[in-house]
């Protein structure tokens, strides 16, 4: 019983980094900007395109056809040969295997340009909206977004293989000294866990360490204050809003080996980050890294057979419901505070 | 000549006499012969009709949506007479001619039902209540073919199945109105087990995994019944919900839970995931009760089975057809195919597009599109040269009797589309069942209240 608790503790914590990552930078730019982005989803959505758009690029082939041969439908065989290979040699090869990990050097300046560019053009306008209406104009983008992606890239899921060598299970049971072959997990979403462990923990070590995470923090506190020291608090709100589109779009990228992205990928996410963020208390990184394992842990124990046996389809509400009960026992969260979202 | 006198003109006479052939009922019998080819749910009046394609672009089966559509679009080219004629000239019997369905050129609209069974109900009514769809036809979910089919039922207006292999459509939830081509859960099973037992022994234990509904109930019901028959045992049946993408919290019990065979009763996108997933689980490579552990896909698409790459290679399933089979109708569809988008049609495309070619021959053999005298025609008929054999659309429940193929995911792929191996065509007396075991009632084949 302890190896299957174990593993589905650990498949929570998977479950649970990849929640807390996009509840990040929601959070982020709730806390910086005070807006309720539901686009956040959809950069989410475009980091994991840019991961396809790079595998597109690096598998270009030529294609020359052999009239000799005929494929069953009567057309002459098309022979392909990759193009980066024939390139690059080696080099070319290594590329396309490790083509995910490798589409963040593209992912980075890419969704840096989208952050700044939704913020600047869009989403500065609303600063002083009602948050009504800052959903309504983000949740549009978030549809433009997709439907930009579904005529570029259709509606089917396109699947993008992790690296040969990283495919698999590894066994934690025999590395934590246990039975060979008992706890085994796979290599892919043990590197997402630690992936999501170094981006939280380096936003986490930018806002403290840095002497713009400081000026960050302060505006956080209190904007006005620290726009009349002759800080331009903006303009680094805007850098804000752009680091919350990389980690979104970073975390986008590292999932599509785990699950094929679609343009509806990034919706699917988004509700489960808003109860994410809700619960840990709007506003709050600590509390939404917290809600976020919180949640992906119990989703997982939650699924587990002899659970489901007592109580059936819990699997499909627990979120929910966890989140009805902690916000009737703690209405601001795990980690809010006062004043935020309150009238 | 008397009464002629008192007032009463010739005239008078015929008025009298036309009004009272009126006045009891006679008159519409009299110059409405055929008067019922005029009383039914858009019953086709200009030199068109139309099919309503209700397909899934989105959502879980999207991909079998859209081979779906491209193969409906083919056969209406070929039923138009456009093209190379595709399997008309090899379905025996046949009355198309190649010029429309009685004279009159086929035409189509599309509804994207989203792979979810509301939508696709409420796409149906649109295309019946505005664009005037004499038949509706397509999805790839159960759900959804039950759905359209009892509505179908409620407007008078043929619905022929695409993709849809749960038992209960052409079981419990059948309908007089409602035909399916595809084969199903149970079929799937009777033709799978011995295979299994062959491959894998008789000693095993089996986890499946089951898309929570209609579909996925009958699917594990039917493996189950077959693996156990063999003498498996079955450790667990969990459900999960459809769409769900990311499996992994249902694919860690399976690790430690004494199983050695993992049954995914999975389809489409949910298929590609959780297969892709199990893998990554290290699961192909595991060694359980001292056996390889095993996977097996009930029900697989070459679709599917291209998105989830070399997860497939080596896995056992069933399908309703494949293009690699050599028979004529097989030859001839592929290469009408392949020649029109470049690429072989999956079993979606292929049940797609027999449906709307038999409801085409069966209202030229009708000679009208009158539902009931249509549904006459196809009730019971023996066909071939589809590509499936001899095949018999069963009066007693509307569900096509023809082969069946095992196939497996194939090791050595010459090229993208070269997934699946046919390891087996179990005849169709074999697959073949009592109509009566599923229950259900077809419901009456009068017309229903004009829609």
């Amino acid at each position: 019983m302890f190896e299957v608790i174990f593993l589905q503790f650990l498949n929570g914590l998977d479950k649970g980094a990849a929640y807390a990552l996009i509840a990040l930078g929601l959070t982020l730019v709730f806390g910086t900007l005070g807006v309720v982005n539901f686009a956040h989803g959809a950069l989410f959505m475009l980091g994991a395109f840019c991961a396809v758009l790079f595998r597109q690029f690096v598998t270009l082939e030529t294609v020359t056809l052999d009239p000799e041969k005929l494929s069953p439908w009567g057309a002459p065989l098309e022979i392909r040969e990759p193009l980066v290979q024939a390139w690059f040699g080696d080099f070319g090869a290594v590329l396309v295997n490790y083509s995910v990990p490798a589409s963040i050097i593209i992912t980075i300046p890419i969704m840096l340009l989208v952050g700044i560019g939704l913020e600047r053009g869009i989403i500065k306008h609303f600063y002083k909206r009602p948050h009504a209406e800052q959903i309504l104009v983000t949740f549009g983008l978030a549809i433009v977004a997709q439907e930009l992606i579904k005529s570029f890239f259709g509606p089917n899921p396109i699947p993008q293989p992790m690296p040969s060598d990283l495919r698999g299970a590894a066994d934690i049971g025999a590395f934590l000294g246990m039975q060979a072959n008992v706890i085994t997990y796979p290599i892919w979403r043990l590197i997402y866990f630690l992936f999501s462990f170094v981006i939280i923990g380096g936003v986490f070590a930018f806002l403290q360490f840095t002497t713009f995470g400081m000026v960050v923090r302060a505006g956080m506190a209190d904007r006005e204050t620290v726009g009349l020291l002759g800080i331009n608090i903006d303009r680094r709100f805007t850098i804000m809003f752009g680091l919350a589109a990389v980690v979104a779009g970073m975390a986008g990228v590292m999932y599509t080996p785990l699950l094929p992205p679609n343009y509806h990928i990034g919706m699917d996410f988004l509700v489960l980050s808003f109860v994410v963020v809700v619960v840990g208390g709007m506003g709050s990184l600590p509390g939404a890294v917290a809600a976020g394992f919180l949640l992906g842990i119990l989703q997982s124990f939650a699924s587990m057979t002899q659970v489901k046996a007592l109580i059936p389809g819990i699997d499909q509400i627990i979120i929910y419901l966890v989140a009805v009960v902690i916000l009737l026992v703690l209405p601001r969260g795990l980690f809010g505070r006062r004043g935020v979202m309150e009238a | 000549m008397t009464l002629l006198k008192r007032g009463l003109s010739r005239r008078r006479v015929l008025q009298t006499g036309v009004a009272g052939i009126i006045g009891t009922g006679v008159a519409p019998l009299m110059f409405t012969k055929g008067a019922w080819a005029q009383e039914f749910c858009n019953n086709p009046s200009g030199d068109t009709v139309t099919f309503g394609l209700n397909l899934p672009l989105t959502g879980a089966y999207a991909e079998e949506g859209a081979d779906e559509q491209k193969a409906y679009e083919l056969a209406v080219q070929h039923l138009n007479g456009e093209g190379d004629g595709g399997l008309i000239s090899v379905l025996t019997p046949t009355a198309l001619k190649g010029n429309g369905i009685l004279g009159k050129k086929v035409a189509f609209v599309t509804s994207d039902s989203q792979t979810k069974a509301d939508v696709a109900r409420a796409g149906a009514t649109r295309m019946i209540e505005r664009d005037g769809a004499i038949m509706v036809t397509g999805g790839s979910s159960s759900a959804e073919a039950i759905a359209v089919q009892g509505l179908c039922q409620e407007m008078g207006v043929i619905f022929m199945a695409g993709l849809t292999h749960s038992n209960d459509t052409t079981g419990k939830d059948k309908r007089r109105y409602g035909f399916r081509h595809f084969f199903n859960a149970y079929q799937s099973g009777i033709g799978l087990g011995p295979v299994l037992g062959q491959e894998y022994g008789t000693d095993r234990r089996a986890y499946h995994l089951t898309a929570d509904y209609t579909w996925g109930w009958t699917q594990e019901e039917s493996m189950k019944a077959a693996t156990e028959a063999l003498g498996w045992q079955t450790v667990e049946a969990v459900r999960t919900p459809l769409g769900a993408a990311d499996f992994s919290q249902y694919l860690t019990p399976v690790l430690n839970s004494g199983a050695d065979v993992l049954i995914l009763n999975h389809y489409g996108n949910d298929m590609v995931n959780s297969l892709t997933q199990a893998v990554q689980f290290g699961m192909r490579d595991r060694q359980a009760n001292g056996k390889n552990f095993e996977i097996v896909v009930p029900l697989f698409s070459e679709l599917m089975a291209k998105g989830a790459g070399a997860n497939i290679k080596g896995i056992y399933g069933t399908s309703n057809w494949h293009w690699n089979l050599q028979d004529p109708g097989t030859i001839a569809f592929t290469k009408s195919f392949g020649a029109a988008y470049g690429a072989p049609p999956s079993q979606a495309a292929h049940t797609a597009y027999v449906q709307a070619l038999l409801y085409a021959d069966a209202c030229e053999r009708a000679g009208t599109f009158y539902p009931p005298e249509v549904i006459k025609a196809l009730e019971g008929h023996e066909f071939d040269g589809m590509g499936n054999g001899p095949t018999l659309y069963r009066a007693e429940d509307h569900q096509c009797i023809k082969n069946v193929l095992v196939v497996q995911g194939n090791d050595n792929p010459t090229s993208e589309y070269d997934v699946l191996n046919i390891v087996q065509e179990v005849p169709r007396d074999t697959v073949a069942y009592d109509p009566t075991i599923f229950g259900g009632d077809l419901g009456p084949a009068e017309p229903a209240p004009m829609c």
